[in-house]
């Protein structure tokens, strides 16, 4: 890993006597997808405005590649795309012209300009469509156009607010493909934020769950899990085609299950330990056979509970 | 700053907006013209043989003279090209997009607020310029080089009494989110100072020196003093009075702001009928464009200083 292309420091912000960021800190790592996550309201976005300078901090600091967000915003600024929730564009402006605009304002030369907004067209698929007006796209597209938006600059960093929100299924994981892409192929550090666990879970090589205005857990979605585990204990399901008594017995003298819960032809297992591979050979011994087999491992979205549960006392 | 003002001038020439302005003003100034040059072809027998042209602009048929138009629809166009500068970027989303470029604020609301003044110097430069056109092919006397300058004097006024309203557009574009209160509250400002003025000051007039019908010449004048000077409150009868002298060479007193009535001075005037020289005319407004351009800096100082400020929030 290089140095770190984020860091945050100690950050704090108080809205009128509210706190809605809390001793935040967090180093996002060169190259890398970070998942930003929390429930709405618990602080992403003013985090993300705070690193781009538009929003001062209470007091604690953002660095942008050693740039000070606050007192240096410009030089974050030309290195930074962000990619706004509900982006907006000039509606009576064309695809193309609207791009234009933000090459003039980062005072790229027209000519190199015409060559990126080109190029960014086409890596969103909007190259059909760019002198159409705005007003006509759709919102998956907007939301497209809002990444070419980003990419026109060739920033360092990315920043996008809740990209996949309030688009269907289809247009989500076109946008999470060229989120990928964009920091597989260009590089780029990618913070993303999002309340939708799942949908992230895909892409992020590393994510942070803030709630309250705190950030409650960082790390690999695996390393998160384990820790879940660690602390917890592991759940299998199994569904049998011969339930009785004997196997049940038999399971439960496996070493680490803790209870067999027999339900239906259905059985709950409790473990503190992975024992799947011991289960279904004492299965198969016992004359039945495993139909159905699940180990709850937990998701993402479990871990998010689980975390946003602690957060929230209430 | 340069990619923002061209963009906003491009913006207000390609709106449906700026179309319907020139063309509904362009309507209205022609026909007042035209109006115009028919009463001065009527009374061309006794009327004063020197700056006959420049009457085009002040002299009202049976329609309001050039002049009143300007002072009546300038508001109008001011406040209608500023109103929704900020807040309909807010509104639109794109605020937060255009603000995350590397540019310094300032440059937004400054860039705006430049190219709705070029828009606008742009506009009336052509409106007057149509007028003179007309008014040459009616009267068919050519205007004389003091009074073209006169005219140019008009211009610039017209162009800051129009840019103070697009000021004030922009400063309500700042404070208010909603576009429908940001075009509301300066229009009831422009009704204010159009419509209510002259009674306020009739009001605070009678108030502070009461007169009847056998009150003395002097608390007559007195009143009249406070009436007139209450009025200039309103930039509205700050423009039509300023602007009014600047092309009415036979005009020759002015209500000071300060209250004392100036009169023009008896030594460059050795005849009390011939007109107001240029020089006379301009040190007789100054006041008047040095209050008008406060006015202006104040409006779009106060929309600077909140945008400055402003912190953008999330939502």
């Amino acid at each position: 890993m290089g140095q770190p292309v984020v860091e945050i420091a100690e950050l704090t912000k108080i809205y009128n006597g509210t706190t809605v960021v809390n001793k935040l800190t967090l180093q996002i790592e060169e190259g890398e997808i970070f998942g930003f996550l929390g429930p709405n309201g618990a602080g992403k976005t003013t985090t993300i405005l705070m690193l781009l300078g538009l929003t001062e901090p209470t007091y604690g600091e953002v660095r942008v590649k050693g740039f000070n967000s606050t007192r240096e915003p410009l030089h974050v600024k030309r290195m930074t795309g962000y990619l706004p929730e509900n982006v907006g564009f000039y509606d009576d402006l064309t695809a193309r012209e609207n791009l234009r605009y933000i090459t003039r304002l980062n005072r790229i030369p027209d000519k190199e300009a015409t060559e990126r907004i080109g190029r960014a067209l086409e890596s969103v698929g909007l190259s059909d469509v760019a002198e159409k007006d705005v007003s006509k796209f759709s919102k998956g597209m907007r939301q497209r156009l809002g990444i070419a938006d980003v990419l026109v600059k060739e920033p360092k960093l990315v920043i996008l607010d809740e990209p996949t929100s309030g688009i269907d299924p289809a247009g989500v994981n076109k946008i999470l493909d060229m989120i990928v892409d964009m920091s597989r192929k260009r590089g780029i550090t990618v913070l993303l934020s999002s309340h939708m666990l799942h949908q992230v879970q895909k892409v992020c090589d590393r994510v942070g769950i803030i709630v309250n205005g705190s950030l409650v857990a960082q790390g690999t979605i695996e390393g998160l899990g384990k820790e879940i585990i660690a602390q917890g204990e592991n759940l299998l399901e199994i569904q049998v085609d011969e339930l009785n008594s004997r196997l049940i017995d038999s399971l439960g003298s496996i070493t680490g299950v803790i209870t067999v819960e027999p339900s239906g032809d259905m059985l709950t297992i409790r473990s503190d330990r992975d024992v799947t591979a011991e289960v279904s050979r004492v299965i198969v011994r016992c004359g039945s056979l495993p139909l159905h087999m699940r180990s709850k491992d937990y998701a993402l979205e479990e871990i998010y509970m689980n975390y946003f549960q602690e957060g929230c006392p209430a | 700053m340069r990619a923002v003002f061209w963009k906003e001038l491009a913006d207000y020439f390609g709106s449906w907006r700026f179309f319907i302005l020139i063309f509904l003003i362009c309507l209205v100034t022609l026909y007042a013209t035209w109006a115009a040059a028919e009463a001065i072809l009527d009374d061309v027998t006794d009327a004063p043989t020197e700056s006959v042209f420049i009457r085009i602009f002040t002299t009202g048929g049976t329609v309001p003279s050039f002049l009143e138009f300007i002072a009546f629809f300038g508001p109008f166009i001011g406040i209608l090209f500023g109103f929704d500068a900020i807040n309909s970027e807010r509104n639109r989303g794109t605020l937060s997009r255009l603000l995350s470029q590397p540019l310094f604020r300032d440059s937004v609301i400054n860039g705006k607020f430049l190219a709705g003044l070029s828009t606008i110097a742009i506009m009336l430069a052509a409106i007057i310029v149509s007028v003179c056109g007309l008014g040459l092919a009616t009267i068919g006397i050519s205007p004389s080089s003091e009074e073209i300058t006169r005219i140019l004097l008009f211009y610039i006024m017209s162009v800051l009494y129009v840019g103070f309203w697009l000021g004030l557009g922009i400063l309500f574009s700042v404070l208010f989110k909603r576009a429908i209160v940001s075009v509301l509250v300066p229009f009831g400002l422009w009704i204010l100072f159009v419509v209510f003025m002259t009674m306020i000051a009739g009001v605070v007039a009678d108030t502070m020196e009461p007169v009847d019908r056998y009150s003395e010449a002097e608390e007559v004048a007195h009143h009249e003093d406070i009436e007139d000077n209450t009025v200039l409150i309103s930039p509205v009868h700050l423009f039509k009075e300023a602007a009014g002298i600047v092309l009415d060479p036979e005009r020759r007193t002015v209500h000071g702001l300060t209250g004392a009535r100036m009169e023009v001075d008896q030594r460059y005037l050795p005849d009390l009928l011939s007109p107001v020289s240029l020089r006379q005319s301009v040190v007789l407004v100054w006041p008047h464009i040095i209050t008008l351009m406060g006015l202006t800096v104040i409006c779009f100082g106060i929309s600077y200083v909140r945008f400055m400020r402003e912190e953008i929030r999330s939502t």
